[in-house]
């Protein structure tokens, strides 16, 4: 009975949310710079959160996923999709009294469609304040190679 | 000459719109939030913040969490595709008055913050015993 008035929200307070993710869905989570959605990409709010950068030498493919371990990523390459999949299991205190429940609990898999010149045989990842980075080698062939005129 | 009051208005003035300006491209971290008898712990996940760029600040009545994003980058790196934008962090929580403030304690580990708000001893619920006369 009192947890229900601990829970009171602002009648707004809906209208105000659905709001943020209209924002989010212009601005933020799952759109791509360009504002086409890449047909893998989660819907706002997904998790874990992606962005991809390449370089000349590679693509870097950073995993906003916090409070895990090294090992409970599940990573593979086939071709020019990697994915990556995993568990992350939210401990519920049965005691406590829950204002907010945001965080995401559960399996999560996300699967990623990289530039055709990616080179399956030079991934490598490390994790980082939860921050899983994958750097995928390019193929030395379609790098952009200086043709000197002579 | 201004008193102590404006100044202190004037100093509120300023980190206000700092805090705006601040905002615009702050994300609000998902929390848990829940409670038991003992006080109210807060869970944020902030992946990309290490405890050098974690602020937290509990003023007045108020707590805020703040937190820069850092990851790795390279030289001529162009982004191709970006679900995170922003590199701060942001959100803050009216506490009420049976908190105790000055005894917060908040831990970081692989980009999740733990906090725990204990309450103040004279509203922790204590056991009566009954004694039988």
């Amino acid at each position: 009975m009192f947890e229900g008035l601990w829970g009171y929200e602002h009648p707004l307070a809906g209208q105000i949310r659905r709001l943020e993710d209209e924002l989010d869905a212009v601005f933020g989570r799952g759109a791509s710079l360009t504002g086409t959605r890449n047909i893998r990409s989660l819907p706002a709010g997904g998790f874990p959160a992606v962005n991809i950068a390449s370089t000349p030498e590679a693509l870097l493919v950073y995993l906003f996923a916090p409070g895990l371990d090294t090992k409970a990523f599940d990573i593979s390459m086939q071709q020019n999709l990697l994915s990556i999949s995993g568990t992350r299991d939210i401990p519920v205190d049965e005691t406590a009294t829950y204002y907010r429940r945001e965080r995401f609990s559960g399996e999560f898999r996300r699967t990623i469609s990289l530039p055709d010149d990616a080179d399956p045989e030079r991934v490598e990842a490390k994790y980082l304040n939860g921050i899983l980075t994958i750097r995928i080698g390019r193929r030395e062939s379609t790098r952009p190679r200086q043709i000197e005129v002579r | 000459m201004a008193t102590q009051r404006d100044f202190t208005q004037l100093e509120k003035a300023r980190a206000a719109t700092q805090a705006t300006r601040r905002n615009e491209s702050a994300t609000r971290p998902p929390v848990d939030v829940f409670e038991n008898s003992d006080g109210i712990r807060l869970i944020a996940d902030m992946p990309g913040v290490s405890k050098e760029h974690l602020r937290l600040q509990a003023e007045g009545n108020t707590l805020t969490i703040e937190g820069d994003l850092q990851f790795e980058v390279t030289d001529r790196m162009e982004p191709l595709h970006a679900e995170v934008r922003s590199t701060l962090y942001r959100c803050s929580f009216v506490l009420s008055s049976e908190l105790d403030t000055s005894q917060i304690e908040a831990i970081l580990k692989d980009g999740v913050l733990a906090v725990r708000i204990p309450k103040r001893a004279a509203f922790r619920p204590r056991r009566i015993e009954v004694q039988s006369g």
